[in-house]
């Protein structure tokens, strides 16, 4: 791999930093490494952190993703991040205290109760989106509607990644070849088919 | 023109980069979050003999065998895995290496996937060996090239200190080749390796005088550094308590240190007394801060920073009273989303019917643990590895056998290799009547689904010997031993039944694959007009199923979501109404 240092070299030392969260089994980690990856190409230091282990099992999952010139901690703090990525509604709501005032939220048009929901012990919480709108920029995604057009519900992480995209300026073909590094060849073509529909949503 | 490659590495895939590019010969672990990484990603390296030992004392004695011999070893495991580990290394720590030896400690402050948050740094101190902790990817590889090195020079086996945040952060790491050291081959030397009393004394001896050498070897290592910045503040700091240090005090002077077993006291010195305030800044417990004060300085530490918990750049910036972002709206009324069983998964029968049954149940680690979450409760306790087996027999022989008809003990398969085998053979020789389930879904599966030797299978995929835990329990003299399926729920009733009915040890193996090594069944649906909301379904607590309002019925009905089922059939089995059906039917 080689990465393009000379793109940062002009630019100042602003660190960008992105939470990326939803529930285990998502494909999170797998969006995680893309991204890095194409911030890496982009001639940036990265720094990105992840659970493994017990708390993948349908438990919540976050993901800490850092670029910039220099990056020294692994973790975003609190109300430092400039996006959030969420693959599901309530773990947008959850891990909100992340983003930075004026911050931007992207979030799939998904809901997985938790089994306190299931069980009736508590409500999943109305009105997420409405809630979030009052203090950041959101952005819903129907990823999974977009995912299953494309035959595979689970490229909707991938999906996700592309929308995200928008907002983070690396040129396309830094993506393509982040997304070749880190997904087996026998599903490039639908990752790659995923993250276009997700960078031209408008 | 030379190009260093550059490529993003977690901490844990580093150590394996750091251990191939370091010469390294031979590796052997026991899968543990957050080491498992170490070694599956030394596998994909066929220059290295790697194996998955059944435990970390082993592993950390197979690695042993190989130095003495003359090859470079490396053994990984997560912090409690030393506790295992610790009766090899102390000795280790007198007898010193032939090849070299690097144990890495994989700790976890914030217990993300654990049981305990011991803080792995004093097992230096206490078993007298060097440690290195590193602060990022890059440091991760560097160090244990480095320590191959250092352990072969200053004769003793190095300790590689790892947290969660550094094992599964990534950053970008400088590549190098590989260095092919030949492996020395084996010298006879009892006075060495044959820790008689009377070898050990000189041992102790030669150990005190090899921590002179590496405090004075602490005083120049290179990443043991002074980063001058503005000198009314000064910070120590190690691991990523540093990187965090870094953002949230960026003017301040830094002393980074790397090598932090012996401490380099004189550079120590030197830094604070060029500094007006001194800070250290560690995750953990106040280990630099003790030495330091010991030493005479005055430092703020742990009287401002928490001891409990991980660190992270807020916590450090609430404790220095330093601005921090006010959430404008505040949390409250978010669900939890704890782990969970996953739907499918085939311990859940098992647990069901312990419930049902209001049997105690002394529980092991393993992510059969999340059986003792609601609305299953069939789980008492968890204390380590093995300790299910050997926790319900004390309870048995305290209490009186009367007790036995309502305890069973509950272990995994790869957990019952890893230390469950020597409390069954204590509670036969005892004369116990240990009720033992052995949870055998055929892998490792918490930590990401290594093979044991109940699979049969080796590290890089091969073929090896199959040893069923239900021939080694036959072999440790149990009478009563029973193969059941536990995907069928009228067998596991009347098998524990049988079992906590029977005199003497009983040991019943449920055997069903983790749903990640088979392909799911037809997923299973609810006919609506047939349910009448009774929730008898929902007490298995399985995430596929849930209840739905429907606009024919009051009470709202039970609803399986397709894209969670796995059609383990539990629910269809439990159902009294015929509600369930298989959608291979529709």
């Amino acid at each position: 791999m080689k990465s393009k240092k000379k793109a940062i070299e002009s630019s100042n030392n602003k660190i960008t930093s992105i939470i990326i969260c939803g529930v285990g089994g998502q494909g999170i980690l797998l969006s995680s490494d893309i991204l890095c990856t194409a911030a890496f190409l982009a001639g940036y230091d990265v720094k990105k952190s992840e659970i493994h282990g017990m708390a993948q099992r349908g438990g919540s999952v976050i993901t800490h993703a850092r670029f910039g010139k220099k990056v020294y901690s692994p973790l975003v703090e609190e109300g430092g991040a400039d996006f959030i990525l969420a693959f599901e509604k309530l773990e947008a709501l959850r891990y909100s205290y992340f983003l930075r005032n004026n911050g931007t939220i992207i979030v799939n048009e998904l809901q997985l109760p938790p089994t306190s929901v299931l069980a009736g012990e508590r409500d999943y919480p109305a009105n997420i989106i409405e809630t979030l709108k009052k203090f950041a920029n959101v952005d819903v995604i129907p990823a999974q509607e977009i995912a299953l057009k494309l035959g595979n519900v689970r490229v909707a992480n991938v999906v996700l990644l592309g929308s995200i995209a928008r907002y983070l300026k690396f040129p396309e073909e830094l993506w393509t070849e982040a997304i070749k590094e880190n997904v087996k060849p026998q599903y490039l073509d639908l990752n790659i088919r995923a993250f276009k529909q997700g960078l031209s949503i408008p | 023109m030379f190009r260093i490659e550059r490529k993003i590495l977690s901490g844990n895939e580093a150590v394996a980069r750091g251990a191939w590019e370091g010469g390294c010969h031979f590796a052997a672990a026991y899968p543990g979050t957050p080491s498992t990484e170490i070694l599956e990603n030394i596998i994909k390296y066929p220059e290295i003999y790697t194996e998955w030992s059944v435990n970390e004392k082993v592993a950390l004695e197979v690695c042993a065998g190989a130095s003495f011999v003359g090859a470079r070893a490396i053994t990984a495991m997560k912090h409690v895995g030393l506790n295992v580990a610790a009766d090899p290394m102390f000795t280790l720590g007198y007898t010193g290496v032939t090849g070299g030896l690097v144990i890495v400690t994989c700790d976890d402050p914030g217990m993300w996937s654990s049981q305990n948050e011991q803080d792995n740094r004093h097992y230096a101190r206490h078993a007298k060996i060097p440690l290195l902790e590193p602060s990022d990817s890059n440091e991760a590889k560097i160090f244990t090239k480095l320590a191959f090195e250092l352990s072969e020079e200053f004769d003793t086996v190095f300790l590689l200190r790892l947290t969660t945040r550094i094992s599964h952060s990534s950053g970008i790491v400088e590549l190098g080749t590989r260095k092919e050291i030949p492996i020395k081959g084996y010298v006879k030397n009892i006075r060495k390796r044959l820790v008689l009393p009377a070898h050990a004394r000189i041992l102790h001896q030669v150990v005190e005088e090899r921590l002179k050498k590496l405090a004075d070897y602490s005083e120049d290592f290179p990443y043991n550094r002074i980063e001058w910045g503005e000198k009314n503040l000064g910070i120590i700091s190690s691991g990523i308590a540093y990187m965090y240090a870094k953002e949230v005090f960026p003017g301040a002077s830094f002393l980074k240190l790397s090598f932090t077993y012996p401490l380099p006291r004189n550079l120590i010195k030197r830094f604070a007394r060029e500094v007006k305030k001194l800070l250290v800044i560690e995750e953990g417990d106040p280990i630099l801060e003790q030495e330091i004060k010991a030493m005479g300085i005055k430092v703020i530490g742990k009287d401002k920073i928490p001891l409990c918990g991980e660190l992270d750049p807020t916590v450090i910036k609430k404790s220095f009273n330093k601005k921090i972002y006010k959430p404008q709206m505040e949390l409250k009324d978010v669900p939890e989303r704890p782990p969970v069983l996953c739907p499918g998964c085939p311990e859940r029968g098992v647990f069901y019917v312990i419930n049902k049954l209001k049997l105690t149940a002394t529980g092991d680690i393993g992510c059969y643990t999340l059986g003792a979450l609601p609305p299953l409760n069939a789980m008492d306790t968890c204390i380590c590895m093995g300790a299910s087996v050997t926790n319900a027999h004390g309870m048995e022989k305290a209490l009186g056998k009367e007790l036995s008809k309502k305890l069973v003990a509950i272990i995994g398969d790869s957990t019952f290799f890893h230390m469950g085998i020597t409390g069954l053979i204590n509670a036969v020789y005892n004369k116990g009547n240990l009720n033992l389930i052995i949870l055998d879904n055929l892998t490792t599966a918490m930590t990401g689904h290594q093979p044991h030797p109940g699979t049969g299978r080796l590290a890089r995929g091969e073929e090896g010997k199959r040893i069923l835990p239900e021939d080694v329990a036959r072999g440790c003299g149990v009478e009563f031993v029973r193969v059941v399926d536990p995907l069928d729920l009228k067998q596991t009733e009347q098998a524990i039944k049988d079992a906590i009915n029977f005199e003497g040890v009983t040991v019943l193996v449920f055997r069903s694959p983790c749903i990640f090594l088979k392909k799911p069944k037809p997923y299973l649906a609810v006919d609506p007009e047939k349910c009448n909301g009774c929730k008898l379904c929902l007490r298995l607590g399985c995430p596929a199923i849930t209840l739905k309002k429907i606009e024919s019925k009051e009470k709202p009905v039970a609803y399986i979501e397709p894209t969670l089922c796995n059609g383990c059939d539990l629910c269809l089995q439990l159902c009294q109404h015929d509600a369930i059906e298989s959608s291979k039917n529709e």
